[in-house]
């Protein structure tokens, strides 16, 4: 799993955020198109393009786009 | 005094997805109301295990994964005439719409709707059905509430619900009914699909007028309503079973 792919993949999930503001050490919970809609994509992608199963409570647990990346890679 | 118009002494009835969940707790507690009950499910070992929680019977089991087409017909053949059905079986699925794709669909229609409808007809065909039985199918308030990422498990029982109004105009002849349960949510590993965690919903439970998701047996009481000889003027309904929930 490569890092810069990750972000591009999570910063694909949303609609009207710019992807350059997306960074390993973007606090995503700040973002204000971050929601539970994005959340669910989030699972889902982890799933579809990863192969990894992650929670919603896993998810509220991280801070930044780098903490999601371990979460998934630790899977 | 012996009056207990909601027993199930003598009746015959088949639960699908009796393996876990809502049609686990059908299984036990119409059993305790007196059925005779033929359990469906996939895995044999957990059908066994609800088996074990039931009341004493000639109860049986029928080990059939009810989307491979082909395998319902044999399986189909195996059973007694019956005097009620419980479609409990079904999967739930959260996927924003933006990402679904074609499997994602075809897993949960297939399950949830195609499955059933199939094995009613083979059942219909197979005259398994007794006159004057009760068929019931386990819907959702999804159907008519929205949730994030539920759209094809809302579509899947909106279309289950509109089914099983025709179905019950077709058996009317035979006095045989059909009516849905909808309920909002139930402890069971269904509400726990992709992701979704237990202590988010519990602190969406507490947000129900009645404090609390449902459980099995909850929902079985109603199944028990609708098989008895209670409901015997019952048919073409749809039950919603909420603790007073009501989205919109």
């Amino acid at each position: 799993m490569e890092l810069r792919k990750f972000i591009k993949d999570f910063a694909d999930q949303f609609d009207d955020t710019d992807a350059s503001v997306i960074q390993a050490d973007t606090v995503f919970h700040d973002l204000d198109e971050w929601g539970s809609l994005v959340g669910m994509s989030l699972i889902a992608m982890a799933k579809t393009q990863y192969g990894k199963t992650i929670t919603g409570k896993e998810i509220r647990e991280c801070i930044t786009v780098k903490d999601l990346f371990d979460l998934v890679s630790s899977k | 005094m012996n009056y207990n118009p909601f027993s199930l002494e003598g009746k015959t009835v088949l639960v699908t997805g009796a393996s876990s969940g809502i049609g686990r707790g059908v299984a036990i507690n119409c059993s305790r109301m007196g059925a005779t009950i033929i359990v469906s499910g996939r895995n044999e070992k957990r059908l066994g295990e609800t088996l074990s929680l039931m009341e004493e019977g000639e109860h049986a089991k029928m080990v059939c994964d009810l989307t491979i087409t082909d395998d319902i017909v044999q399986a189909v053949q195996a059973l007694p005439k019956l005097d009620g059905v419980v479609h409990c079986a079904g999967i739930g699925q959260r996927i924003p719409a933006k990402l679904l794709q074609e499997e994602n669909i075809d897993r949960v229609v297939s399950a949830n709707f195609k499955a059933p409808v199939l094995l009613q007809a083979e059942l219909l065909r197979q005259k398994k059905v007794n006159k004057a039985a009760s068929i019931v199918f386990i819907a959702s308030i999804a159907s008519w509430s929205p949730s994030l990422g539920n759209s094809i498990y809302s579509a899947s029982k909106g279309a289950i619900i509109s089914y099983a109004n025709c179905l019950s105009l077709e058996l009317a002849p035979r006095q045989i009914r059909v009516n849905c349960i909808s309920p909002a949510m139930v402890w069971t590993d269904l509400i726990l699909a992709d992701g979704t965690d237990a202590e988010q919903l519990k602190e969406d439970e507490k947000a129900y007028p009645l404090k609390r998701y449902g459980t099995p047996e909850d929902i079985a009481n109603l199944a028990i309503y609708m098989l008895s000889d209670a409901s015997a003027w019952m048919t073409g309904s749809n039950v919603n079973i909420t603790g007073g929930a009501f989205y919109s």
